[in-house]
């Protein structure tokens, strides 16, 4: 029996470390609890998750950008853009449409629920570099939802940024997102410009594209080449028309970022499902930069 | 690395040694319809039950570190909230016996991707470094293209590995343990005779091999003909059934499931590996799917094995085994599909 072979050091680690460890990381999540839920459209609602131990909560840090991983056990484990701002910590916002299973479940909870929250994790905006540039942020549809969190990162700190620009396109004044909020954000002096596809008979504002908007924004400057970023969120159609039309008119490839979504089952690099050519969603992105989107195939 | 010879009769010791833990190896399980010898790894319990002279597995070992399904977490549901708990699902050493090149290098790149990345896999890790592997020399199959991935020797992930010299082994250690496993039978350090012997045994290999993928500038190539109408072509007769995947040793992807018991007061969460050919493989909730076509997923395969992991890790995640090819129901094999989208009919 003396050859039994022995187990071996499990995780690769350093003698006298608990094998527990790495396991819990990998798959452990933070215990959380939703506080509150605001029913924004038909088929969105504001949810805000807060985890639950102080101690985790504050030590919880993100980058506007970056995404967590919810889960509810028996039902499933799923990703999401933060809508907060990166201040309040691990007193998350969760702008969540009911699309498939796990958020029509979402959709039925009530406050109070216990939730297990991951992450974050992916790449962020850079927000430090575009400090003292001109700021577009350009959003179509649910591509408002990651865009809110870079926009109040930037209106904490208003006075470091140049102009700032928000363009927001949907279908209907009945899907516009956040629609309380919109009085406050212009305090801040920000030029906010809203446009719907089809208008209804209350809506005073602008019906059209979201193209036509940042026509007018193009027209306002000479160039874009020197100091303006914008941040593009939307559907692949908007993405396509949006960063072509940035691209003419003198924005840097470099200076352009993009959020994108894919199906994902870990988050963490390992399930492949979000692979873009082999690039990893959830590591290298979701926030991209335009060259690294052309650079892909079949990003957009 | 140190070198040892042995004489054959011998190795059934060293299974003897070995056979306290559980043992896995490649076993006969039946014909084909040519009546060609099938074969596959499978726990073994007597030294006659292993046929190390087998051509290939139909499927890689890779079971045994990437199960097809597994658990990944149990939850306890009560009224006031849950609990979640994780088993890394690691009981026991295994010893692998008789492991061709080909597998054990396909090992090494998961392990490039599932352990050494930002975020390691303590599910693999764990089964992974409790592995014992001896490697053993191999006859290149028709369908073998490994010599062109560079990956017809080991060089690292084994701890012993025995090329056949006739009557005898020559045994390649790469670890203690294997080291203080052979300093308990008769072997002796190898003379200039069975070097020689040894040396041209590998070299003889080497020309045996029919199978071969062009691979220069292959990451290039793939970019340049990404729009190619061979991919069209391929993607008619892909059934987007995933045997290729099922059989691949280094197919990695998988999708997660969780279930609720029916008392309610349960529930789990459980991997099963995926196949990027597969319809649902990126389909988004809502219904978008970002590979809706057959061709686009298949393309995408080769992308991800022959490009983007290139790209990642500076080598292809293909081993040049054959298996995807041999098990395809539609006869799609990487050398002809390399070979169309280069350009080459």
């Amino acid at each position: 029996m003396q050859n039994k072979l022995a187990f071996l050091d499990i995780l690769g680690q350093t003698a006298g470390s608990h094998r527990k460890q790495d396991p819990d990381s990998f798959e452990y999540t933070l215990p959380a609890e939703i506080t509150s839920i605001y029913p924004l459209t038909a088929t969105e609602k504001l949810y805000q998750i807060q985890i639950i131990d102080p101690d985790q909560r504050n030590r919880f840090s993100f980058k506007p950008g970056q995404f967590v991983m919810l889960e509810l056990p028996g039902i499933g484990e799923a990703p999401f853009s933060i809508s907060s701002s990166p201040v309040r910590h691990g007193d998350l916002e969760l702008c969540i449409r009911a699309v498939g299973n796990f958020t029509n479940f979402l959709d039925r909870v009530e406050r109070g629920t216990r939730i297990g929250i991951s992450g974050p994790f992916g790449t962020s905006f850079p927000l430090e570099k575009m400090q003292g540039q001109d700021i577009l942020l350009i959003g179509g549809g649910l591509g408002i939802v990651p865009l809110r969190s870079p926009l109040l990162a930037v209106l904490e700190n208003r006075s470091r940024y140049g102009r700032v620009d928000i363009m927001y396109g949907a279908k209907t004044p009945a899907e516009l997102l956040f629609t309380y909020q919109y009085e406050e954000w212009k305090r801040f002096d920000i030029n906010l410009g809203i446009t719907v596809d089809r208008a209804d008979k209350n809506w005073e504002g602008r019906t059209g594209l979201i193209t036509e908007l940042l026509q007018e924004r193009i027209a306002q400057t000479a160039s874009l080449r020197e100091n303006t970023y914008a941040i593009v969120c939307g559907p692949p159609v908007m993405f396509h028309f949006v960063c072509k039309m940035l691209t003419e008119a003198g924005l840097p490839m470099q200076k352009m970022f993009v959020s994108l979504e894919r199906r994902m089952h870990c988050g963490r690099g390992k399930c492949c499902r979000c692979n873009i050519g082999s690039t990893y969603t959830c590591l290298d992105g979701p926030v991209f930069d335009y060259w690294s989107v052309m650079n892909l195939k079949e990003a957009i | 690395m140190i070198f040892k010879v042995f004489k054959k009769q011998e190795l059934a010791r060293l299974y003897e040694l070995l056979a306290v833990n559980v043992i896995v190896g490649p076993v006969a399980k039946g014909n084909d319809r040519n009546g060609k010898p099938l074969y596959d790894f499978d726990v073994v319990y007597d030294f006659d039950e292993l046929a190390l002279d087998y051509t290939q597995t139909v499927h890689s070992p890779k079971r045994f570190v990437l199960p097809y399904q597994e658990t990944l977490s149990t939850f306890a549901i009560t009224r006031e909230g849950w609990e979640k708990h994780v088993d890394i699902n690691v009981y026991r050493p295994l010893v692998f016996f008789g492991m061709h090149a080909c597998d054990i290098n396909a090992l090494n790149k998961l392990d490039l991707v599932l352990a050494q990345s930002t975020y390691p896999n303590p599910y693999y890790m764990g089964k992974r470094k409790n592995l014992f592997i001896i490697g053993i020399d191999c006859n290149p199959e028709p369908q073998c293209f490994c010599r062109s991935m560079g990956t017809d020797s080991a060089i690292h992930g084994f701890d012993l590995f025995l090329t056949d010299l006739g009557g005898k082994y020559f045994a390649e250690i790469l670890s203690a343990t294997a080291f203080d496993l052979l300093s308990q039978i008769k072997c002796t350090d190898p003379s200039a005779k069975e070097l020689a012997l040894y040396k041209h045994t590998t070299k003889e290999k080497s020309t045996r091999y029919t199978a071969t993928v062009d691979t220069s500038d292959l990451t290039k190539i793939l970019d340049l003909e990404f729009e190619s109408t061979a991919w069209d072509a391929w993607g008619e007769k892909c059934l987007s059934c995933g045997t290729c995947a099922n059989v691949c040793p280094t197919c990695y992807c998988y999708g997660v499931e969780e279930h609720v018991d029916l008392d309610l007061q349960h529930a789990n969460k459980t991997k099963s590996l995926h196949s990027c050919n597969l319809i649902d493989f990126a389909k988004v909730a809502g219904g978008h799917n970002f590979r809706p076509t057959s061709a686009s997923r298949l393309k995408y395969r080769y992308y991800h094995k022959h490009r983007g992991f290139v790209e990642a890790f500076e080598e292809s995640l293909c081993v040049g085994c054959g298996r995807c090819g041999a098990a395809c129901l539609a006869d799609i094999t990487p050398p002809a599909v390399i070979a169309s989208v280069r350009g080459k009919e």
